[in-house]
């Protein structure tokens, strides 16, 4: 078990090398000057031994060789900065460059990830791990990277001077320091857990507040505010108590190891002061070996401190990878089609789908459309209308048989092409921050002010857009607050007439507009329509009696297919379903 | 693109909001600090036993005086490893209570905000808000526990300990401080701003995250992936520009300070070559000096860090204070009151208005007319005629610009909050559910309701295919109800009003997604409630609101007509051209 951990996370591990590659030159870099910096740092107490020894009591102070050693230390520390000033710019460098490579990545993936991933899975849970846990990992990175560096170096440039001034001392050193990492590594390898612990916790209590703060409005209409505060407690509680054996016993490694230290200054006092006694070691030296002796440990704690550090950086690196790793949509086969005049022929051969694998959705479905004919979809709510539109906007892939479009095989077509040769209309109105303007002209990005004007003109919005604030200009908000929701397909709608292409998907797509204004949709989608094979998820009697073929569904199967007056000749569901609009 | 702008009060002094969470860790927030005071001390004196071994254990080589200072320093080491423990143990404690309590406050006020307030402040930042930021703030208040008190104490200790050894070395300590004060608090202040702006701008890359997550099945549709993709590339670009612009102040720190203090160094060295020179300090005492000269070096770096870590988290904290600032702009009145028994599940609109911001032009205008119990109020008008604004009203969502809206004869406004939307079902626009069973959401309707009164709910919505779908009553939900179609949540919503068996029932156009048949079964089953609610239903469809027993007609936030469908007929011109391009169209 801790050996498979241990390995996972020495994976983890190469995976963020690999991730450090582009900043090379800087790693370098940084490695020179922090050699430079630390040789430097620990040349000072040299100097300052040396120093001393030349104060040795009253008139037997040497001022011409003070000055010459003092000259010298001006140079060292100058030098010194400098050095430690690039090391830490080039530090600075690697970790925002890995950061964004690794935020980039995981972004890049989201938009390849199946829809499947993203329908199970909480959005806040996602967004934490692009965000937070990259946060976490960075610090940790930028403050292990940093430290482990240097602190290796320091023990051993330490080494070699202590080494020069008293083996015996050295020895005492050398003795004494590994219990530090001992230590260290005891106590890391207990709040790894912890921190794991602490992090999934949070995960869940962020997926919490997404769900809870995004829907406050149905809360408090439901007075549910005490009830939704309890639920959040409890993780809240929980949440404590994990973040505080995380954060009490990492933080041990510091007043531990800190000891260890104090156990070695005193080892070094006792035996630097016996031999100076004896004459082996002079009182300046003595200086410096205490110096070292708090340098020489000091690192060992910031390793320690950074072991911790990276320990949890580490466990939110994994939970990222963890979302990058996540298998993608099959890529596009390298001989794939671009669909770039699909003349609307849409067939589907034996199709067959399932969500869940013991559930059966879709069974041995059969359908063909000639170009430019209007398929409507009816029944009652919830028979998995939308499905059929997660298939054909190959969302989803089939289980079994083919959907086909201008003959070709969906699967041998570039998703983006296929998704391009489909205008969509969904009932779930997505508004993002920005625009209007740049809301509408989503569908087609370079489009002029005048032919988004002209999309809004044509789905009704263009009126109640130039009565907001500032127009077209108007800035929206995520949620679209601010607009009711018929606006807000109007908008949907304006999106879709700005991009025509080839076939269209609307579902239940004016089901929140008014009549007035929808009756002057209609007219605008029967122009919208004409030549283009529509698939529409429709409830108005108008849409579907003119619709060529009627697909009625029931319990996510077609049970019943064929043109109204055919449909209401068999007085099977279609006509029980029809009839029943009279009643009230 | 554009960054959310954030509405939010700007205030000083924010951060004793966020501090006073501290106020029940009292205990731990002084015991830490002060049990690393002790720390510090034991520390300040080992440059003493050095000092006391240089001038008398080594001339004298008296082997039993060094060892004994030796075993000393071991003891002080023992003791500081005693208290540093207790204090990591009280700071950590004080810091992950202040962060549970924050969190619970801070979340705890989202409940209380208003819905005016939750439009202008947006979800998003709220989120960072609640979860990045505390966390910031929760490692800013551990360190500084830790660190506030004890790196000051040892740079100012080291100070004093110099001048009881010699006043004229001691007077380099008091030269060097202040100029590294200069440094560390100087780079402190560029970088506090940079930091804010960081933040920011990390938050606008957190808001396109979560619209790509929920606007996957669109921005796939139209195959924007890469524009998203570039657009991500760029607002992260920015945000990398901002950290190394604050990286870069920020990593002169270290070389200043190491300049500053070991330039001090030399002129002690100097000093006390000099003083040495004629007598008045031994060489021990110069070690002492040194050593003490080094632990202000280390201290100050340490500072330097903390400041920035600690100015990290004040940035953070006054961006969660900034959101306990909101004043909710809705509260339960002191003195609420209940309204007498007789009149229950009457609405009463008394020439109300409403206007949602400052400047803006009115969504209602003068609406006038009331509702008696058990009546079925149909409204009905254009997209933006101020439907759902007028609904809003009743259950005190929002609150009247002018006039009142009274409910069972009570002004609204004289309720406590819990009691009013009480006596009210509502059933938005956006059908929303929540991760949990079936039964868990719809027993928000009603906390004590029993399985049969659900059944019962469920029943009247038309849900019960819902639940033979998804396992009856224990079926899972995923989060926003994410595996139910549009017309399933539909339903489910307003069983969950029913489940409430509500004196007042508002359904905000929640059939949008049902077919006709549904509908109208619905309609029926509404009808015949046994326990009579009021009920208002808005909608697009003339069919929905035909029968109500009379309809209110909204034109441009005004009222163009109330009655029944055959008065308005014959009366109102907007009702008959509504009604007309309806019925033409299933007529045709």
């Amino acid at each position: 078990m801790s050996k498979a951990r241990t390995s996972t996370q020495r994976a983890t591990l190469r995976r963020v090398l690999t991730y450090t590659a582009d900043s090379r030159l800087h790693i370098v870099l940084s490695l020179i000057f922090a050699v430079v910096s630390v040789a430097l740092t620990l040349y000072l107490p040299v100097l300052t031994g040396d120093a001393v020894d030349l104060i040795i009591c009253a008139g037997r102070v040497d001022f011409d060789a003070l000055m010459v050693i003092f000259l010298r230390m001006a140079i060292v520390i100058f030098l010194t900065a400098l050095a430690q000033w690039i090391m830490s710019i080039c530090n600075n460098r690697i970790t925002f460059r890995t950061v964004r490579s690794i935020r980039e990545d995981a972004f890049r993936h989201l938009q390849r990830l199946p829809l499947k991933y993203i329908d199970g899975h909480p959005a806040g849970d996602v967004v934490s791990r692009i965000i937070a846990d990259v946060d976490t990992f960075a610090d940790g990175l930028l403050l292990g990277f940093t430290q482990l560096f240097t602190g290796v170096m320091t023990i051993l440039i330490t080494l070699f001077f202590m080494l020069r001034i008293s083996v015996g001392t050295t020895i005492v050193v050398v003795f004494v320091t590994p219990l530090s990492l001992f230590v260290a590594a005891f106590i890391a390898k207990r709040t790894y857990s912890m921190f794991r612990l602490q992090s999934t916790i949070r995960g869940e209590q962020t997926a919490l507040i997404n769900e809870m703060v995004s829907g406050q409005k149905v809360v408090q209409a439901f007075g549910q505010e005490k009830n939704v505060l309890g639920r959040f407690d409890e993780i809240n509680d929980r949440l404590e108590g994990a973040s505080l054996r995380a954060t009490f016993f990492s933080s041990l490694t510091n007043p531990c190891t800190r000891f260890v230290n104090a156990l070695v200054y005193a080892g070094v006092a006792i035996f630097g002061a016996l031999s100076a006694v004896t004459g082996y070691m002079s009182v300046g030296q003595l200086t410096c070996f205490l110096t070292y002796a708090n340098q020489y440990t000091k690192p060992f704690n910031e390793i320690s401190g950074v072991v911790t550090e990276l320990q949890n950086a580490i466990a939110c690196a994994a939970r990222i990878f963890e979302l990058i790793d996540e298998p993608a949509e099959s890529p596009d086969p390298e001989d794939a089609l671009e669909l770039t005049h699909a003349d609307g022929y849409v067939q589907m051969e034996d199709v067959s789908f399932r969500y869940q694998a013991e559930q059966p959705l879709i069974e041995n479905f059969n359908l063909s459309v000639a170009p430019g004919r209007r398929i409507a979809i009816v029944g009652p709510t919830g028979c998995g209308k939308t499905t059929l539109i997660n298939l054909l906007m190959r969302f989803y892939d089939v289980d079994g048989g083919s959907i086909s479009v201008s003959g070709q095989d969906v699967r041998q077509i570039t998703r983006r092409s296929l998704r391009r040769s489909y205008g969509m209309v969904l009932q779930d109105t997505w508004i993002r921050t920005g625009t209007i303007k740049e809301n509408i002209a989503l569908s087609r990005p370079d489009a002029s002010m005048e032919e988004v004007i002209a999309a809004a003109k044509a789905a009704h919005a263009h009126s109640f857009i130039r009565r907001m604030p500032q127009g077209y200009d108007t800035l929206l908000q995520e949620d679209g607050s601010g607009l009711s929701e018929g606006q807000k397909q109007l908008l949907c709608i304006a999106r879709a007439m700005l991009n025509l292409p080839p076939m269209l998907i609307l579902d239940e797509a004016t089901s929140s507009i008014d009549t007035r204004t929808e009756l002057k949709i209609q007219n605008a989608f029967a122009t919208m329509m004409q030549g283009r094979t529509s698939f529409i998820v429709a409830h108005r009697l108008s849409t579907i009696e003119n619709a060529d073929q009627i697909l009625v569904m029931r319990e996510g199967r077609i049970v019943e297919k064929g043109t109204h007056a055919e449909l209401l000749n068999e007085a099977g569901f279609y006509a029980e379903l029809y009839n029943s609009q009279f009643a009230h | 693109m554009h960054e959310r702008l954030v509405n939010l009060p700007v205030r000083h002094k924010r951060m004793k909001k966020v501090l006073s969470y501290l106020r029940d860790y009292r205990k731990e927030s002084i015991l830490g600090p002060l049990f690393k005071l002790l720390e510090a001390c034991f520390e300040l004196i080992v440059p003493f036993v050095i000092a006391a071994i240089v001038d008398k254990g080594i001339p004298g080589g008296d082997a039993g005086y060094i060892l004994r200072m030796g075993a000393v320093l071991v003891l002080l080491g023992l003791i500081g490893l005693a208290s540093s423990v207790t204090a990591q143990y009280f700071a950590a404690k004080a810091a992950v209570g202040l962060a549970t309590k924050l969190r619970h406050a801070v979340f705890a006020h989202i409940q209380r905000l208003g819905f005016a307030d939750l439009d202008r402040i947006g979800t998003s930042t709220l989120i960072t808000r609640m979860t990045s930021d505390i966390n910031q703030v929760q490692s800013g208040v551990n360190l500084a526990l830790r660190l506030f008190l004890r790196s000051p104490f040892i740079v100012f200790g080291a100070m004093i300990m110099a001048f009881t050894i010699d006043v004229c070395c001691a007077l380099v300590f008091a030269v060097a401080i202040p100029v590294l004060a200069v440094i560390v608090f100087g780079i402190m202040l560029i970088t506090m701003p940079l930091y804010k702006r960081t933040q920011a701008q990390l938050d606008g890359v957190l808001l396109l995250t979560r619209e790509n997550l929920s606007g996957t099945r669109v921005l796939r549709a139209f195959g924007r992936e890469d524009d998203e993709i570039a657009e991500f590339d760029r607002q992260h670009a920015g945000l990398t520009r901002l950290q190394s612009l604050s990286g870069k102040i920020s990593s002169l720190m270290n070389p200043l300070t190491y300049i500053a203090i070991n330039f001090a160094l030399i002129v002690l060295l100097n000093t006390g070559a000099v003083r040495v020179n004629a007598g008045a300090l031994t060489q021990g005492q110069i070690v002492a000096l040194v050593n003490y000269i080094g632990q202000i070096l280390v201290e100050l770096i340490k500072l330097a860090n903390l400041i920035i870590t600690v100015s990290k988290a004040a940035a953070c904290a006054n961006r969660v204070s900034a959101v306990l600032s909101v004043r909710p702009g809705m509260a339960s009145p002191r003195d609420a009151e209940t309204p007498e028994a007789a009149d229950l599940g009457s609405v009463e609109f008394d020439h109300v208005s409403l206007r949602y911001a400052e400047g803006a032009s009115d969504a209602l205008t003068d609406i006038h007319f009331s509702a008696r119990r058990g009546q079925m109020i149909g409204v009905i008008g254009g997209t933006g005629s101020g439907k759902s604004s007028l609904v809003n009203l009743i259950p005190r969502f929002y609150d009247a610009t002018q006039g009142c809206v009274r409910v069972d004869g009570l002004d609204v406004r004289r309720y406590r909050l819990e009691e009013l939307r009480g006596r009210i079902g509502v059933v938005p626009q956006k059908a929303l559910l929540f991760k949990g069973s079936i039964r868990e959401n719809l027993l928000w309707g009603n906390p004590n309701a029993d399985d049969d009164t659900i059944l019962e709910a469920v029943r009247a919505a038309q849900a019960e295919d819902v639940l033979a779908a998804k396992g009856g009553l224990d079926g899972m939900l995923e989060q926003n109800g994410r595996n139910l179609s549009g017309g399933q949540r539909q339903r489910l919503t307003i069983a969950r009003a029913l489940v409430r068996r509500p004196e007042i029932l508002i359904l905000d156009d929640s059939a949008s997604a049902l077919d006709f048949a549904t509908d109208a079964r619905l309609r029926m089953a509404i009808r015949k409630l046994p326990y009579h609610p009021t009920v208002f239903i808005v909608s697009q469809r003339s069919n929905s609101v035909r029968y109500a027993d009379s309809i209110v007609v909204l034109d441009d936030g005004q009222v163009a007509g109330i009655g029944s469908h055959d008065e308005l007929l014959r009366t109102c011109g907007v009702y008959r051209e509504i009604y007309e391009s309806q019925f033409r169209k299933e007529v045709q």
